[in-house]
């Protein structure tokens, strides 16, 4: 995203959209009649304020790092990955089926329904790297239908294959679940889980693969141009594809932690969860990094968690977070603004 | 230059108009809420220290249908016994996403109210699980059934209204065929279309039922397109089961309606008295609405607890005796035939004369 400013900026331009974000959101507060300083102390208090929303905070931000991982990994290297709700789903789905479907020690259940997440995600990708790759099919039009699949397939195997005609599953066994009792009573009785360090393992992970490997290398130069790469001895084919399966696989592992951690079970979705579309603003936000996407993550669980609280302290309803949202990735969208304007400042100082 | 600055001018005020447009719907909801409050602060004796909350499904609280009745419900209640909206007497949690039903129930324990509403079937497993955590507080679980000592679980005999209007729909159809839109398949939406089916069979048999579901509750588009291929294949009369679905099917028939105002399109309304959102000009083309009272359930079992005389770990259902379940009050669209037959078959099943179906065979 930012890759044509310099250092600096990459790092002050997020920041600056988050203070215009917060202020506008300010602004709106103000002119519709509530206190902003109560509003976000109502928000703080509601996000990071006892023990039990910290908890609920970090549950949050579990997901929004996968996803946030998920797209920006596609971004990187020249893809755009709308999927990731669709992915996220079919991940849930997987895990929480492999999760009921064995009985085994926990020290070999809980990492291979992880994996059946991962590779869930990453199977849903294959097919639009593959009808990209083969037949040059934009990747946004089939990710986005494939998410309406997904939706609509997971529903029926959990309503159909994994449960009987129920509306959710059953709970999974304690042996694959992410679901820490530890935790739990140190945030008293919140839902947070152990899937935090599984997602900053994948954050690791993503800046190992990307930055410090041959493969990663190829799949940024792939990403920067496509026949650059090839004339350079690149199989451009192959690193699309195997672009969108890593992408996906940490789209599934994102799912994972709903259905093992979060939830301890699938249900039919009415609608989308929106975690994987909250994702490519995460990835936005965080400049396509790996450390970036985890501060816009804990940003986005911090805002969507003080919101729930924000109405009863002080009033303000919950939109106003969905506002702030939008305006600091407007801002985060036109960069360039913020760009010129820094450039002025310099100018202006000299 | 003049032209510019005219040009601002003009964007002021038109920015003014907005924000001030803000300011007056905000002030409309804070008289109301006041009149809510001063209203009751008259007519109660004594003042207790009940505290009651709701928590939302993602509809949230103005979806125009169940969330939205029982917080009408818990705003009544309320207002009859002298409590204030917020942490000290009465208030909703909205839920955004399927991950904040638990994250809200917890709030809700942890500030002290007595009794939690978990409004919709999508809320059982949360509150199922925060209710066993915390046994010194209340639950009541709306549309579905859950277990547990402080658990009232709240149903509706969804399927005794759909018959009443199955019967005003097959005695009202012309084309002998007819339509059923449901959210998300599910045992609660295979209620409303059993005894939906069971209602038009039992006053017009050559009747056809044509069931769909949109497989989701909010997308209107959806309901739409839906209701715009029953329609084109003959259907004349379609009830929905599917919350914000449903108004896709509300405009695909206004659509009809306008194009050609004698065609007979009509819809059936659910949750609540659907008749404004028919209305196309001259005409309405809601035929009737099956309305289900969850503010009655809500006022019921908030009454009852603060009394003291909560129904912990029962199933209690509300049906058409209960004045749970009704047809709506808009009945204009409805001849007396229909009405009489409506109320010839509403006495049966009040009497227990006719098993209602509540599953789809």
């Amino acid at each position: 995203m930012f890759s044509q400013f310099n250092r600096w900026q990459k790092i002050l331009i997020p920041v600056i959209s988050v203070i215009l974000g917060l202020l506008v959101g300010a602004i709106v507060m103000l002119v519709s009649g509530y206190n902003p300083i109560e509003g976000y102390a109502a928000l703080l208090s509601g996000s990071l304020g006892e023990g039990f929303y910290i908890g609920e905070t970090v549950r949050q931000i579990t997901p929004y790092i996968f996803a946030g991982l998920a797209v920006a990994f596609a971004f990187r290297t020249g893809l755009f990955n709308i999927g990731v709700e669709g992915q996220l789903l079919v991940g849930w789905v997987a895990s929480v089926w492999v999760g009921l479907a064995f009985d085994l020690p926990k020290i070999i259940h809980l990492p291979m329904a992880v994996l059946a997440g991962a590779a869930a995600g990453a199977l849903w990708a294959f097919v639009p790297g593959l009808l990209k790759a083969k037949l040059r099919v934009h990747e946004v039009i089939v990710t986005i239908m494939m998410n309406y699949i997904a939706l609509h397939l997971c529903n029926y195997l959990v309503r159909y294959v994994i449960s009987d005609e129920q509306n959710t599953t059953e709970r999974v066994p304690e042996s694959a679940s992410l679901k820490s009792p530890f935790f739990e009573t140190l945030t008293e009785f919140s839902t947070m889980h152990y899937g935090i360090f599984l997602a900053l393992a994948a954050a690791i992970i993503y800046f190992v693969v990307l930055e410090k490997t041959t493969t990663g290398f190829e799949l940024r130069s792939v990403g920067f141009n496509q026949h650059a790469s090839e004339y350079a001895g690149m199989n451009v084919n192959r690193n699309i594809i195997l672009s969108m399966v890593i992408s996906g696989a940490f789209a599934g592992l994102g799912g994972a932690m709903e259905g093992l951690g979060t939830f301890g079970y699938g249900f039919i979705h009415g609608a989308f969860s929106g975690v994987g579309f909250d994702g490519i603003a995460v990835a936005l936000l965080g400049g396509n990094v790996a450390s970036g996407v985890i501060l816009a993550a804990a940003l986005f669980g911090i805002l969507k968690q003080g919101a729930l609280i924000m109405p009863l302290e002080s009033g303000v309803p919950t939109e106003l977070v969905e506002i702030v949202i939008a305006i600091i990735i407007f801002f985060v969208a036109s960069s360039y603004i913020i760009a010129y304007l820094l450039q002025r400042l310099k100018k202006g100082a000299k | 230059m003049k032209k510019r600055k005219y040009g601002v001018a003009l964007s002021m005020i038109l920015a003014a108009g907005t924000v001030l447009a803000a300011c007056g719907s905000d002030e409309e909801a804070d008289t109301g809420s006041d009149e809510g409050s001063a209203g009751g602060g008259e007519g109660t004796e004594e003042t207790s220290d009940f505290k009651v909350a709701m928590v939302t499904d993602t509809g949230g609280v103005d979806d125009k249908s169940f969330n939205q009745s029982a917080w009408e419900g818990l705003q009544q209640f309320g207002a009859d016994n002298g409590l204030e909206e917020g942490t000290d007497g009465y208030t909703y949690f909205q839920s955004n996403s399927d991950a904040d039903y638990v994250t809200n129930m917890n709030t809700a324990v942890r500030n002290d109210f007595d009794l939690v509403f978990g409004v919709g079937f999508l809320l059982n497993q949360a509150l199922t699980e925060v209710a066993s955590q915390n046994p010194d507080t209340n639950f009541a679980l709306i549309d579905d059934v859950s277990e547990g000592d402080n658990v009232a679980s709240i149903t509706f005999k969804e399927h005794e209204g759909s018959f009443l209007v199955g019967v005003a729909a097959g005695m009202a159809t012309e084309s002998d065929q007819i339509g059923f839109v449901g959210g998300v398949e599910s045992d609660l939406i295979n209620k409303f279309a059993a005894g939906f089916q069971a209602g038009v069979e039992a006053v017009n048999p050559d009747a056809d039922v044509q069931i769909e579901f949109a497989g989701d509750f909010n997308d209107a588009a959806r309901g739409q397109q839906i209701a715009a291929s029953m329609y084109g294949s003959g259907v004349d009369v379609i009830y929905h089961a599917a919350g914000g679905t449903g108004n896709g099917v509300f405009t695909e028939a206004k659509n009809l309606k306008q194009q050609d105002p004698d065609r007979q399109v009509w819809v059936i309304g659910v949750d609540r008295d659907q008749w404004e959102e028919g209305q196309v000009g001259e005409d309405n083309v809601t035929l009737t609405s099956m309305v289900k009272r969850v503010d009655v359930a809500v006022q019921d079992i908030s009454t009852r607890a603060m009394e003291g005389d909560f129904p912990g770990g029962e199933v209690i259902e509300y049906g058409i005796q209960e004045d749970g379940i009704a047809i709506s009050d808009s009945q204009d669209n409805l001849s007396q035939e229909i009405l009489d037959e409506i109320a010839n078959y509403r006495e049966q099943i009040v009497n227990g004369e006719i098993e209602v179906p509540s599953t789809l065979e």
